[in-house]
């Protein structure tokens, strides 16, 4: 009876936590949207932040499900009308713009990050950048160009061309997630001693 | 508070949230078919109009979409181009920016008419038939208040770092800053989840369960 009472406290104090940390997360994917931590040079007249990394990084520090929950939550109250979409764009507008697909495959992205993330083999650094890149990367890609090669009635080669412009810009932040992602890993701040 | 809402007093703001909702819906199957410029000109004439009877705030929100620009502009050369600009190439270019810009500002219509409030209460209505498989709408405005509060705690949060860099270094806020954020934001997430917990917001029974 004592123990099940205990575990059941247990239980819901996680259930809270993931919670908060999911809210909390969303709205970091937000705050990293308005300031561009990334200072990218080949980033002419394209504003370049750093909202995608944080994507990846929602996969990769708090799992794929609850990364993605994340990520949905802060699409969420995007749509609610909040400005927190990169460039300060905010409202039901941003889904039906051009760059709705990748808005939405950020869902997608930040699940396969995790997920992944959680099952290469590898050390830590190197499963967190391939998780990112083929997550944050490659299945972002999957859903935002042929989003936009259908909304912009343009073909799909041509999508995919306009596109490849950001790629290294995404690369550089998968690698920069993983190394941010590992370094919070290590510091103990994920661990489930409750501080 | 941080929202895309523009008070008023407007028939449109005077709508159901859900009503609102759903007329975007039939429009945007209405105007995603439609192919000739002039149509969807006229359409987005009748739009503006709209913003412009709401008024001056509501006008300079058609500016927000200045982001868009250099992707409406690809796009429009990119099919042009596809169709050897000839005028069907150029009439199917402009058709294409004119039919996003229109779904967008009528989309943002719906946005800066209604409250924060009533969008979540829509929300709920639509979420209701999921509660059995375990979605609760407590629990999705308590993360939605959630969110909504901690941005600006956040980007505060974010911006004493850097001036913290700046205090020690003459290069430019950087990378480094990004895992002691992370790092410190989970801390806080923790903190306060243990706060919710200790006022009984786990708990599912007392004054606050559904």
């Amino acid at each position: 009876m004592m123990i099940w009472e205990t575990v059941l406290a247990e239980n819901t104090a996680l259930e809270t936590r993931s919670l908060v940390r999911i809210a909390l997360f969303a709205a970091l994917i937000g705050v990293l949207g308005l300031v561009p931590p990334v200072y990218l040079p080949m980033a002419a007249g394209v504003p370049v932040t750093a909202q995608s990394m944080a994507v990846m990084l929602a996969g990769l520090v708090l799992g794929g499900r609850n990364g993605a929950l994340a990520v949905a939550l802060f699409l969420l109250v995007v749509a609610l009308g909040a400005p927190l979409l990169s460039g300060g764009r905010g409202g039901l507008g941003v889904f039906f713009g051009p760059t709705a697909g990748f808005a939405l495959g950020f869902i997608p992205a930040a699940l396969v990050t995790g997920w992944l993330a959680q099952r290469l083999p590898w050390p830590r650094l190197a499963a967190n950048l391939v998780a990112a890149m083929v997550g944050g990367i490659g299945v972002l890609y999957l859903c935002g160009v042929p989003a936009l090669a259908a909304i912009a009635h343009i073909s799909l080669t041509k999508a995919l061309l306009g596109s490849l412009a950001f790629v290294p810009g995404d690369m550089l932040k998968a690698v920069l997630a993983a190394l941010a992602a590992r370094t919070v890993q290590d510091s103990g701040a994920l661990g489930n001693s409750r501080r | 508070m941080m929202s895309g809402y523009l008070a008023g007093h407007s028939i449109l703001h005077r709508l159901p949230a859900g009503l609102k909702l759903f007329a975007l819906a039939l429009l945007s199957l209405l105007i995603l078919p439609m192919d000739a410029p002039w149509r969807l000109a006229g359409a987005l004439v009748l739009t503006l109009a709209v913003y412009a009877a709401l008024g001056r705030a509501a006008l300079a929100r058609v500016g927000l979409l200045r982001p868009l620009v250099p992707l409406l502009v690809l796009m429009f050369v990119l099919q042009a181009w596809a169709g050897d600009w000839t005028s069907a190439g150029l009439e199917a270019g402009m058709a294409s920016v004119l039919r996003i810009v229109l779904m967008v500002l009528l989309a943002d219509l719906v946005t800066l008419s209604t409250p924060l409030q009533h969008m979540m209460d829509a929300l709920e209505t639509v979420l209701r038939p999921l509660r059995p498989l375990g979605v609760s709408p407590r629990k999705l405005a308590l993360a939605v208040a959630l969110v909504l509060r901690f941005v600006p705690v956040l980007l505060s949060a974010w911006h004493a770092r850097e001036e913290a860099w700046r205090a020690r270094s003459t290069r430019r806020p950087s990378l480094a800053l990004i895992p002691g954020f992370l790092a410190d934001t989970l801390r806080l997430a923790d903190r306060v989840a243990e706060a919710l917990d200790a006022r009984g917001f786990g708990r599912g029974r007392g004054p606050h369960a559904e």
